[in-house]
C-alpha cells in the first residue's frame, strides 16, 4: 500500500522526521544526495530514537550510544551486528510515499517512563 | 625445487622480525608456518606502555596485520600453542592437536613474566604486565577500583606505574632495593628520577619485601615482611622475566637459563633454532628489541645459507618511555675503581650525565634530564671509541652546551654511520639515502621503508630532525598528530590552521576542500568541524543544527527512552517563589514524570516528551539552562558573605554575574563552575573547570578540575584583588581553553595535556588577557536563546512533532 506521509520541503536534509502509521514508529530521512529512506525508528541495540542521529552518506549514527546503520538494508554496521526494518518511498510531485502493508504490526517504543507520574501521586 | 618448511614457534617480535629478514633474503626459499598463542597478529609489545598510559591505541600497534601473513603466503595458527617437538622425526605437536613437521625450526617462545610465589597470588587483580591482555585487565580494573600497587622498580614496573595513573589510579611502587631501576641507573640518577616521579603522583615504598597477597577472592592488600601493609584493588607483578624454554627442555633441547645457542643461533640439535628472549646467547639471556634483531638478522643469514658475521652480544642501552622523564642508561653506569668519569650535575635544570672512562675508553653513560646526546655516545661505547684528553673536554662541552646548539644542528653533525634508531639498528646514512631515494617526507614514510622508530618510538624526534635536515621545509615532521577521525588524516590543529588560512565557513565546504574519504563525515567529526568553525568565524559560520548531537539540536538531554529532559536557566543557583510556582505549574501541565535537583544547583524536568518540548520553554518563559551541551553550564555558588558568618566574599553576586557574562557559549567540552565564599568551599570549587575561592582581600581562581570518571582536584591558576579581575581571567581562560583544546577535551584532560604553567604563562600578560577576551565578546555576540528562537520558528518547532498517517 501506497502512502502519501508529506510534502517534500517539510524534510530537511540530514534530518530525521518520525511517522506513525499502522502502529509503526518509522524514522525518515532526506539523505545529502536527495534519496528519502526510512527505518523503523528504534535502534537495535537498546532502543535509540534513530531519527535524532546524525546522519551522513547512507548512514545514520544512533544518538543513545554511536551504532552506526546502513539506512539502505538497515544493517547494523561493525564492530555491532543487527539490523532493522527498512521501508520502500518514493518521491512524485514533491510529495513524500511510503510503501507499508496494513498487517505490519510495528513493535512500539515501550516508554520507560512510569505511566503515573510522581508528581501526580498524591 | 621444492620448497623447504619452516616452522616458527612463537608469534612475537623477535621471531617474526627475523621471518621478515628471510623473506627479504630469500622470498621463495621457504614454505613458512607460524605458531602464536596469543590471538592477535604480531604487535609492538614495548608500546603497551603506551597504550596503557593513553597514548596509543591498540589498534595502533600492530607491526603485521593479517594481510601480511596472507601477502607473503604465510600460514598462521594463532591462539595455538605448539605443546612438544619430535626432534627425530621433525614435527612439532599442538594444543589444537595439530601434528606439523617442519624441515627448519625456529623457537622464538619469550619469556614468562616472573611471579613471586607469594601466598595469595592467584587471588583476582594480581597480574603481571606482558601483553595485551594484561594491559586490557589494568584499563578495565580502572573503572572500578582505585588503588594499584605495582611491584618492582624497574623500567617495566615504572612504565606500568606511570599508566596506571593516567588511569586515574592512586600509584603505590614497591622495590625490594633503596634505589629503583638499580640495574640501569646509579643512585644519583635513580634519586632524581623518583622525585620526579613522586611529583607525578606516583608513591615509593622502598626496601620492602613482599610476603603476602591479601583477600578473599579478589586482592585487597600487600603484606610486607616487616609487617606493614599497603592496600591495593589491582597489583601489577613486574619484578622480572625468565626465559621461556620449557617446551625446548622438555624436547631434549639444550637449556641452561634460555634455550643455548651458538653465535648463529643454532641450537644443539641439527635444524632447531632459537631467536629472541628465550635465547642464552654467550651466558647473556636478552631482554630489550635491539640485541633481538641482531640476532634475526643473522639468523636469517643462516637460514638462507647465506655467509654471515657471527653474532657477538650487544651493548645494551634503554630509555624510559614515560613522558615528560629523559632517562638514558648504556653499558656500565657504576663507577669503579678503574674507572674515572666525566660528570656534569645541574641542580637548576635537573640535568644529570655521567659518562665513565676506562683507559681512554667510553664504557657507559646514564643521562638524566637531557638525552640528546645518548646516540653519539652509544656510538662511543659500541665502537670502543677511544678518546684523548682534548676529546674528553669537548665531550664535556657538547654535554653541557646542550641549549647553544639546536637539535638540528646537533642530527647535521652527526655522521652519516651513527645510529639513529637503536631499537633496529638503523644509521643516519640509511635515513638519508633512503629520503632521497624513495622521496620520503614524513616520520611514517621513514619508519615504512627503513623501520626507524618502529619499535620503542624514542627515535621519533630525531628522525623528525633528520628529515628537517635534508628536506627544510617540505619536511612533514608534526609526527606526533592524530587525525580527528578516520575520516581525514589532519589533526585537530591542522585542520583549525587550514580552516583560518583558507577561510573555510561551512562544515561540507570544509569536508570538500580537505579531501575528506567519507564526503558528508561521521558521527565524530561533524559536530568536531561545526565548534571549530563558530570558534574560528564565530561571526561568518552559520551554526549548522544537522552537525550537532541530537541534545544541541533538541536543546534538551535524550533520555534512554527517547525523552527529554528540561532545565531552565537559574544564575548561580538562585530562584525566587514566583518562577518556582512556575515550574511547578509546567510540570504538573505536561505530566512531567520526575523534577529532580541536580548537582549544579539547578530543577531538572525529566521524561519530557519531544512534541511537548517547545510548548514547555514557552510555558517556562526562562532561558536555556544548556544542561545538555558542550557549553557553559552552570555556576554553583554557596551562601556566602551576604548570610554566612564565615564568608569572606559575596559568592552568590559572583557566581550569577560569571554566568550571566559567559552563558550560552559553545565550549569544547562542557564547562561547570563554581564560586565560593570562602576557603571552606561548600560550593566545591576545586572539583569544577573552573573554581572561584574567596579570600579575605580577593579571590583564588583555580582551573582543570573535574568531579567525573576521572575525578582531579582544580589546581590554582592566580589570586587576585577585585571582582572584575576575576571575570578578566575568567574570560581569558575560557577563550584560550576553545581556542586550544581537542573537541571533546575536557579542561582536566587538556591540562594535564599541555600542563597548567604554559597556561599560566600565556595568561600572565595583561595584554593576551584582553585580546582573548574581545574574542569572546565576539564569539557571545552572536548568541541568543535557542528555547526562544525554536518557538519563534515555525519551520523548526514542526520538526519536534511527529507525524501521524492516517489512513
Ligand atoms: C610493557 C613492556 C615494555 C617494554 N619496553 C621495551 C623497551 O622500551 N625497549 C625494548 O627494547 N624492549 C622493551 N620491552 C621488551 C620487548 O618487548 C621484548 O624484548 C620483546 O618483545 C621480546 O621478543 P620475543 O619475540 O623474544 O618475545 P615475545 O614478543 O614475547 O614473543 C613471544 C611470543 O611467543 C608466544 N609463545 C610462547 N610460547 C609459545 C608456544 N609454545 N606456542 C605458541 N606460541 C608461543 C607468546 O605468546 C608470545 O606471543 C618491553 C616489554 C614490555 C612487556
Ligand atoms: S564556602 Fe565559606 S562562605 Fe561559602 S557557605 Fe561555606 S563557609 Fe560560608
Ligand atoms: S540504542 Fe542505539 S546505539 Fe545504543
Amino acid at each position: 500500500m501506497k502512502l502519501e506521509i508529506m510534502q517534500l520541503e517539510q524534510l530537511p536534509v540530514h534530518t530525521g522526521r518520525v511517522i506513525q502509521v499502522f502502529g509503526h514508529e518509522i524514522a525518515l530521512f532526506r539523505l545529502g544526495n536527495g534519496k528519502i529512506r526510512a527505518v523503523e525508528n528504534r535502534c537495535p541495540h537498546k532502543g535509540g530514537p534513530l531519527a535524532e542521529g546524525i546522519v551522513s552518506g547512507d548512514y545514520v549514527f544512533c544518538p543513545l550510544h554511536d551504532w552506526k546503520i546502513c539506512l539502505a538494508d538497515g544493517n547494523v554496521q561493525s564492530p555491532d551486528t543487527g539490523c532493522v526494518k527498512t521501508f520502500q518511498t518514493e518521491i512524485e510531485e514533491n510529495r513524500i510515499y511510503i510503501m507499508i502493508e496494513p498487517q505490519e504490526q510495528g513493535e512500539r517504543r515501550e516508554s520507560l517512563v512510569p505511566e503515573q507520574g510522581l508528581v501526580n501521586q498524591k | 625445487m621444492k620448497k623447504r618448511k619452516l616452522c616458527l614457534v612463537g608469534n612475537g617480535m623477535a621471531g617474526v622480525r627475523c621471518m621478515e629478514e628471510i623473506l627479504k633474503l630469500a622470498p621463495d626459499l621457504f614454505d613458512i608456518t607460524i605458531f602464536g598463542r596469543e590471538p592477535h597478529p604480531n604487535y609492538n609489545r614495548i608500546l603497551l606502555s603506551s597504550v596503557l598510559a593513553g597514548d596509543a591505541d591498540i589498534r595502533d600497534i600492530v607491526l603485521n596485520d593479517w594481510n601480511w601473513y596472507e601477502q607473503n603466503g604465510i600460514t598462521l595458527y594463532t591462539g595455538e600453542t605448539v605443546t612438544s617437538i619430535d626432534a627425530e622425526q621433525r614435527n612439532i605437536y599442538t594444543d589444537c592437536g595439530r601434528v606439523e613437521s617442519y624441515d627448519d625450526l625456529i623457537l622464538a617462545t619469550g619469556s614468562l613474566p616472573f611471579m613471586l610465589p607469594l601466598p595469595g597470588i592467584d587471588k583476582e587483580g594480581v597480574i603481571a604486565f606482558r601483553d595485551i591482555n594484561d594491559c586490557k585487565t589494568m584499563m578495565e580494573a580502572s573503572k572500578t577500583y582505585k588503588k594499584a600497587v605495582v611491584i618492582g622498580g624497574g623500567l617495566l614496573g615504572l612504565e606500568a606505574a606511570r599508566g596506571l595513573l593516567n588511569l586515574s589510579m592512586d600509584v603505590s611502587v614497591v622495590h625490594i632495593f633503596d634505589n629503583i631501576m638499580e640495574r640501569q641507573l646509579d643512585p644519583v640518577a635513580s634519586k632524581l628520577l623518583q622525585s620526579e616521579l613522586e611529583k607525578q603522583g606516583i608513591r615509593f615504598l622502598l626496601e620492602k619485601q613482599s610476603a603476602e597477597i591479601l583477600g578473599d577472592t579478589r586482592v585487597t592488600g600487600l603484606r610486607f615482611a616487616d609487617g606493614t601493609a599497603e592496600e591495593a584493588d589491582l597489583i601489577v607483578m613486574a619484578v622480572g622475566i625468565r626465559p621461556n624454554a620449557a617446551l625446548a627442555q622438555e624436547s631434549g633441547i639444550e637449556v641452561k637459563r634460555g634455550i643455548v645457542v651458538n653465535d648463529y643461533m643454532e641450537t644443539n640439535i641439527d635444524h632447531v633454532y632459537a631467536v629472541g628472549e628465550c635465547a642464552e646467547h654467550r651466558g647473556t639471556v636478552y631482554g630489550l628489541v635491539a640485541p633481538l634483531f641482531e640476532q634475526g638478522k643473522v639468523l636469517a643469514k643462516r637460514i638462507c645459507q647465506m655467509d654471515a658475521a657471527p653474532y657477538e652480544g650487544s651493548t645494551l642501552h634503554t630509555k624510559l618511555k614515560i613522558s615528560g622523564v629523559n632517562v638514558f642508561s648504556a653499558g656500565e653506569f657504576m663507577d669503579t675503581s678503574d674507572t674515572r668519569a666525566i660528570r656534569v650535575h645541574d641542580e637548576w635544570e635537573g640535568v644529570y650525565k655521567k659518562v665513565l672512562v676506562r683507559d681512554d675508553q667510553v664504557v657507559g653513560a646514564v643521562l638524566f634530564g637531557d638525552t640528546k646526546d645518548s646516540t653519539r655516545i652509544l656510538e662511543m661505547i659500541r665502537t670502543n671509541a677511544t678518546i684523548s684528553e682534548l676529546q674528553r673536554v669537548a665531550i664535556l662541552q657538547n654535554l653541557s652546551s646542550s641549549s647553544g646548539a639546536s637539535e638540528l644542528d646537533y642530527v647535521a653533525a652527526m655522521s652519516s654511520d651513527e645510529i639513529i634508531c637503536g631499537c633496529n639498528g638503523v644509521s643516519k646514512g640509511t635515513i638519508v639515502e633512503a629520503i632521497y631515494e624513495h622521496g620520503l617526507n614524513s616520520v611514517e614514510g621513514v619508519k615504512k621503508c627503513t623501520g626507524a622508530s618502529r619499535s620503542c618510538g624514542g627515535c621519533k624526534p630525531l628522525v623528525a630532525n633528520l628529515l628537517q635536515c635534508v628536506l627544510g621545509d617540505q619536511a612533514q615532521t608534526s609526527n606526533q598528530k592524530e587525525p580527528i577521525c578516520t575520516c581525514t588524516t589532519l589533526s585537530r590543529d591542522e585542520l583549525v590552521r587550514e580552516i583560518q588560512e583558507k577561510c573555510l565557513t561551512s562544515v561540507r565546504e570544509v569536508m570538500h576542500v580537505l579531501d575528506w574519504t567519507e564526503p558528508e563525515g561521521c558521527s565524530k567529526c561533524r559536530p568536531a568541524i561545526n565548534y571549530y568553525l563558530n570558534m574560528v568565524f564565530p561571526e561568518l559560520h552559520e551554526d549548522e543544527r544537522e552537525s550537532r548531537f541530537v541534545n544541541e539540536r533538541m536543546h534538551a538531554n535524550i533520555q534512554k527512552d527517547g525523552t527529554y529532559s528540561v532545565v531552565p536557566r537559574m544564575y548561580g543557583g538562585v530562584t525566587s517563589p514566583a518562577e518556582l510556582k512556575k515550574i511547578a505549574e509546567v510540570a504538573e501541565k505536561y505530566q512531567v514524570p520526575l523534577v529532580k535537583v541536580t548537582g549544579g544547583q539547578r530543577l531538572d524536568l525529566l521524561g519530557v516528551k519531544k512534541e511537548d518540548l517547545p510548548n514547555v520553554w514557552r510555558d517556562l518563559d526562562m532561558p536555556s539552562g544548556y544542561a545538555y551541551g558542550k557549553a557553559i553550564r552552570t555556576v554553583k555558588t554557596c551562601v556566602g558573605s551576604d548570610f554566612c558568618r564565615f564568608g569572606t566574599q559575596n559568592s552568590i553576586q559572583m557566581g550569577i554575574d560569571i554566568e550571566k557574562a559567559f552563558e550560552r557559549l559553545d565550549t569544547p567540552a562542557k564547562i561547570k563552575m563554581a564560586v565560593s565564599g570562602c576557603p571552606r568551599n561548600c560550593a566545591e570549587s576545586l572539583i569544577k573547570d573552573i573554581g572561584v575561592v574567596g579570600i579575605d582581600g580577593g579571590w583564588e581562581i583555580y582551573i582543570g578540575g573535574n568531579g567525573g570518571v576521572h575525578a582531579k582536584v582544580a589546581q590554582l591558576l592566580c589570586k587576585v584583588k577585585t571582582n572584575e579581575e576575576v571575570m578578566e581571567w575568567v574570560g581569558a581562560f575560557l577563550q584560550y581553553y576553545r581556542e586550544n583544546a581537542n573537541y571533546g577535551e575536557r579542561t582536566s584532560a587538556w591540562m594535564e595535556r599541555i600542563g597548567l604553567s604554559s597556561i599560566q604563562r600565556a595568561l600572565e600578560n595583561t595584554e593576551t588577557r584582553r585580546e582573548l577576551n574581545y574574542r569572546i565578546a565576539a564569539a557571545l555576540g552572536v548568541l541568543s536563546d535557542p528555547w526562544q528562537d525554536i518557538i519563534q520558528k515555525e519551520n523548526i518547532r514542526q520538526l519536534f512533532e511527529n507525524v501521524a498517517v492516517n489512513v
